[in-house]
This record gives C-alpha cells, sequence and structure tokens, in this order.
C-alpha cells in the first residue's frame, strides 16, 4: 500500500481537521464527532440539509456543503456508514426551526444509522424527513433485493433539493423536490483498477492488466460483467445505453450530465468519454442543458468513471443553476 | 431461574469472548457474501460493551442493556450496530425497572428485541439475516413449558447453519443473488454466538 497518510486509523479525522483549516470561513466541526457543518449554522427559516455516508467518496459529501447545497455532512469510517448518534449531532446543529431533510445514499448500513438519528430527533422535537437515492442502473431494482446503491446522482439531489431549501421552501417541498431528482436521475460505472481502504492494507479486489468491470459500485461491489478493456467510446456507449433502458429519453428531453471520475482517472479521460455521451445525446435530439465533468464521488484511488444522467423539467432546471457557494460545487 | 443483573452482565461478556475467539470466521462469511467488516465492527462494538458494563454497578436490568444498545450504536456503525443496538434497547425497555426478570418477562423482552430487529432490518424469516436465526429460537422459547438450553444451543447452530442455503434478499449480500448461496449469513452466525453464550450462562440447570 501506497499512501500519503500517517495512521489508516486516523485518516478520517486529520482530512476533516484539514479540510477545516483550509475552508475556516465556510466550514466547523462538531467537537467529538466527524461532523462538518456550514459556518454560519443553523440558518434560521430555511429547512436544513444533512447528508453523509462512508468516508473515501470525497469531496462527497463535506465538498458539497456551503450555502445553495447541504448545511451538515457526517463523515463515517472509509466505506462504513456513520453512527446514529453523530447523525442526530448535525441534526441538532442544522435545525433552523423548518425541519431538516436527511439524504441517504441507498446502502443498508447507511439506511438503518439515519432512520435511527431521525427517531432521536423526532424524540427530541425535531422535524425530520428522509429520501434514499437510488440512482444506480448498475443493480436490479427488484423488491427482493436491497435495491439500487445511491451513486453520483446524489451530489445532483444535494444541489437542487439545497436550492429549493434556499427559496424558504417548507420540509415538505424540499422533500418533494428530492424526491423528483430521485424518480429522474439515472448514474451507470465502471472500474479499470482497484482501491485500498487505509485500514484493510490491500485492495478489495482484483482486476487484470487488460480488464474491466462495468457496472462496478463505489465500494468495489461486483459489477455486471468483467471484459477486456474497451476504448473510452464504447464504454461510453454502454454507460449510456444501459441508463436509457431503464429510463427512455426521446428528442427534445433536455438533461443535465455528470461525468463523474472515480478518483483515479485524470480528467482527460473523463472528457473524452464526455465527447461521446454528448455526441450521443445530439444524435437522438435530446437538449443538454449543462454538463458536469469532475470527481464528484469518487472510490480512494479506484480508476473508472460514471455517467448519470438527469431528465430536467422547468423546475429541476431552474433549481439546478441557482447558486452555490459548496467548496466542491460552486456556481454563480 | 431468573435472569439477574450478574447474569446478564455475564452473558454479555461471555458473548464477547465467542465475539473475539471468532472474528476472523465472521469475517471471513462476510468477505464472501457481504462487505467484510462484520466480524471487525462486533469485535470493536462489544469490547466497548465491556468496558462500559463490567466496572459499572448496575441497580437495574434496563440500565446494563441500555448501556450495552447505546454502546453498540454509537461505536460500530455498518449494519450491524443498528440492528444489535435496537435489540437491546427493546430489551432494555421491555424490562424497565426491573432488579431480575423471571422467564416469561425475559421471553417477553427477547420477542420484544426480535421485533425491534424485524421492524428495523425490515426482513423477514427466509431473507437469509440474523433473524433467521432470532425467530425460531424466541418461538422456542415462547412455546416451551420447559426450555432445555441444549436444546435451545442446538435449535440456534441448526438455524444458522440452514441460512448456508438461501439465498440473501436484505442487506448486501442481496446483490450477489443465487451467489449468495454457499455461505452461512455472518449476521445469523453471530447471532448464534448471542443464543449460545445466553445458553452457557443459564448451564446449570434449566430455564423453567
Amino acid at each position: 500500500m501506497k499512501k500519503l497518510i500517517n495512521d489508516p486509523n486516523a485518516v478520517v479525522q486529520e482530512m476533516i481537521e484539514g479540510m477545516i483549516a483550509a475552508h475556516p470561513d465556510k466550514l466547523k466541526t462538531i467537537p467529538g464527532t466527524t461532523v462538518l457543518v456550514r459556518k454560519d449554522a443553523p440558518v434560521q427559516g430555511k429547512v436544513g440539509l444533512v447528508s453523509g455516508g462512508g468516508s473515501g467518496h470525497e469531496p462527497a459529501h463535506a465538498g458539497y456543503v456551503g450555502k445553495g447545497m447541504l448545511d451538515a455532512a457526517v463523515a463515517g469510517e472509509v466505506f462504513t456508514s456513520p453512527t446514529p448518534d453523530q447523525v442526530f449531532e448535525a441534526i441538532k446543529a442544522v435545525d433552523g426551526g423548518k425541519g431538516v431533510l436527511l439524504i441517504i445514499k441507498n446502502y443498508t448500513g447507511d439506511v438503518l444509522n439515519f432512520e435511527m438519528a431521525a427517531e432521536m430527533a423526532e424524540a427530541e422535537g425535531i422535524k425530520v424527513a428522509k429520501v434514499i437515492v437510488n440512482d444506480d442502473v448498475a443493480v436490479e431494482d427488484s423488491t427482493y433485493t436491497t435495491g439500487r446503491r445511491g451513486i453520483a446522482g446524489t451530489i445532483l439531489v444535494h444541489k437542487i433539493a439545497g436550492a429549493m431549501a434556499d427559496t424558504g421552501a417548507s420540509l415538505e417541498e424540499v422533500e418533494a423536490v428530492a424526491k423528483k431528482v430521485i424518480s429522474n436521475v439515472r448514474t451507470m460505472g465502471m472500474a479499470l483498477t482497484p482501491c485500498t481502504v487505509p485500514a484493510a492494507g490491500k485492495p478489495g479486489f482484483e482486476h487484470g492488466e487488460k480488464e474491466m468491470e462495468i457496472g462496478m459500485g463505489i465500494h468495489g461491489e461486483p459489477g455486471i460483467e468483467k471484459t477486456e478493456i474497451q476504448p473510452a467510446n464504447q464504454v461510453a456507449e454502454t454507460l449510456v445505453n444501459k441508463i436509457l433502458e431503464d429510463m427512455p429519453l426521446v428528442e427534445k428531453d433536455r438533461v443535465a450530465i455528470m461525468i463523474n471520475g472515480l478518483g483515479g482517472t485524470p480528467i482527460m479521460e473523463l472528457y473524452i468519454v464526455n465527447k461521446k455521451v454528448a455526441e450521443m445525446m445530439k444524435e437522438k435530439g435530446i437538449d443538454v442543458h449543462e454538463t458536469f465533468v469532475g470527481n464528484y464521488m469518487t472510490s480512494l484511488e479506484m480508476a473508472g468513471c460514471s455517467v448519470t444522467l438527469l431528465k430536467l423539467d422547468d423546475q429541476l432546471a431552474e433549481l439546478l443553476d441557482a447558486p452555490s457557494d459548496a467548496i466542491a460545487f460552486k456556481k454563480s | 431461574m431468573k435472569l439477574t443483573i450478574a447474569r446478564a452482565k455475564e452473558w454479555m461478556l461471555t458473548f464477547n469472548q465467542r465475539i473475539q475467539e471468532e472474528k476472523d470466521h465472521l469475517t471471513e462469511l462476510d468477505q464472501a457474501i457481504g462487505d467484510g467488516d462484520h466480524g471487525l465492527n462486533m469485535a470493536r462494538g462489544f469490547q466497548e460493551v465491556v468496558k462500559k458494563i463490567e466496572p459499572t454497578n448496575y441497580d437495574t436490568l434496563d440500565a446494563l442493556f441500555k448501556d450495552v444498545a447505546m454502546t453498540l450504536i454509537s461505536k460500530v456503525g455498518g449494519a450491524s450496530g443498528p440492528l444489535y443496538g435496537t435489540a437491546f434497547l427493546r430489551l432494555s425497555t421491555a424490562l424497565k425497572a426491573e432488579s431480575e426478570a423471571n422467564r416469561e418477562k425475559f421471553v417477553e423482552g427477547l420477542k420484544a428485541a426480535l421485533d425491534g430487529i424485524k421492524a428495523r432490518g425490515k426482513a423477514h424469516r427466509g431473507d437469509k439475516t440474523m433473524v433467521d436465526v432470532w425467530e425460531p429460537v424466541v418461538d422456542y422459547v415462547q412455546s416451551q413449558s420447559t426450555i432445555h438450553l441444549s436444546q435451545l444451543n442446538e435449535l440456534a447452530k441448526e438455524k444458522m447453519e440452514e441460512t448456508k442455503d438461501l439465498e440473501a434478499k436484505m442487506g448486501r449480500a442481496s446483490y450477489l443473488g443465487k451467489r449468495s448461496i454457499g455461505t452461512i449469513d455472518p449476521g445469523a452466525a453471530s447471532s448464534y454466538l448471542l443464543f449460545a453464550s445466553l445458553a452457557d450462562c443459564f448451564q446449570k440447570g434449566e430455564m423453567d
């Protein structure tokens, strides 16, 4: 294992301290926790937004804390959900009297721990609503499984729900718009190389020198198929087609695109993928409202990418365009 | 036979010992069909539980089990923290203000714990989870006029082993579909250790 760390067991705490040191005017932490909160929290008269999950997906989620997006992010151990008491502290810190929305990625641990925190908050009289993001089309959506995983599409939920909360909307209204994003966003990913959890010290899986895996999860969960490595165009086509099978788009539909790097893929390659995705949209007569290219929801140093398509209506487009001051998602 | 505070403490200490011994085995099961952290999480969590309850003097069972629950909830994370945490929290609530529990009261508490696990995890019997051990065990202690500890131990073990042939419907193993068949569910395995430890603590007779 070759990592720029001091102690594998201190990576989360040291990262948080480094983030606070870099952005003292925007972020603060709650002592004794791994929660990062907007400096000016709680914002009175605004619904508070809390997300979080295991660490190792940076800038998710602390990078999305800021005016126009999240009010707090709870960081668990690497790839392990945070505990309910931590989430509860975050909820208390951001409640400005209008209630708090929890944005949860669909993993059993995350859902259980956030639900327990919601019950603890409700017992204290804080109004809490929760939405569960499940944008990963690599996993079959079935009532017989835990269902689809939450991945990069989560960032667009943060952005749009955050903008809605900024308008002074009620908890029910913010929850409704978050659900609307969730029902219109789909993501499909692929991986070229594995990643190593610092405390584990060795990669979670192995790929052959010329192998890649379509549909791999952001914790290295098995994907749909392992294949010989393919050119970027072919990969882009596979990812987009898998999304379109699940969420058909027709001419004149409007979308936002996110080409997300998993941590170990150069931005150059992400743009090469986007070139093909943009061409496909053009061929189908689909209107691309905005494209985001970068590392938004990573998996430590894993190489690979995901493509996210969000189908927009006027309301979602307007909220997506609204300003944001989050360190990893600035928009003016 | 009654569940006293001393016996409840012994139960938790015995369980911790079994978890520490079986840590690698639990992790191996979880690496095969989950995310590989069950042994580590349980070992870390129950080490903290023991640290908390061993030096503390309790007047009531609910205070003891509440400390167990809150320690698990705040130290474990993942799925096992909230599930075991909820179980002990419900057990604590069922034994409110009791300094000892007779058999009927204790069985009521175990039933409440099972209901808590099912409500929290939304799993049913047959989904290849800890419920596949918990539910038959609770059914057994509810329905028998005399509880034979060796039977209780055997039943928990048998039910754990039966999860090997099940296809997972809940948790991360469910993504594997049929590929989850052939491995014992790690949560069922740790639940077996919990009931085996219970049987150990009562071994000097029948829990009548």
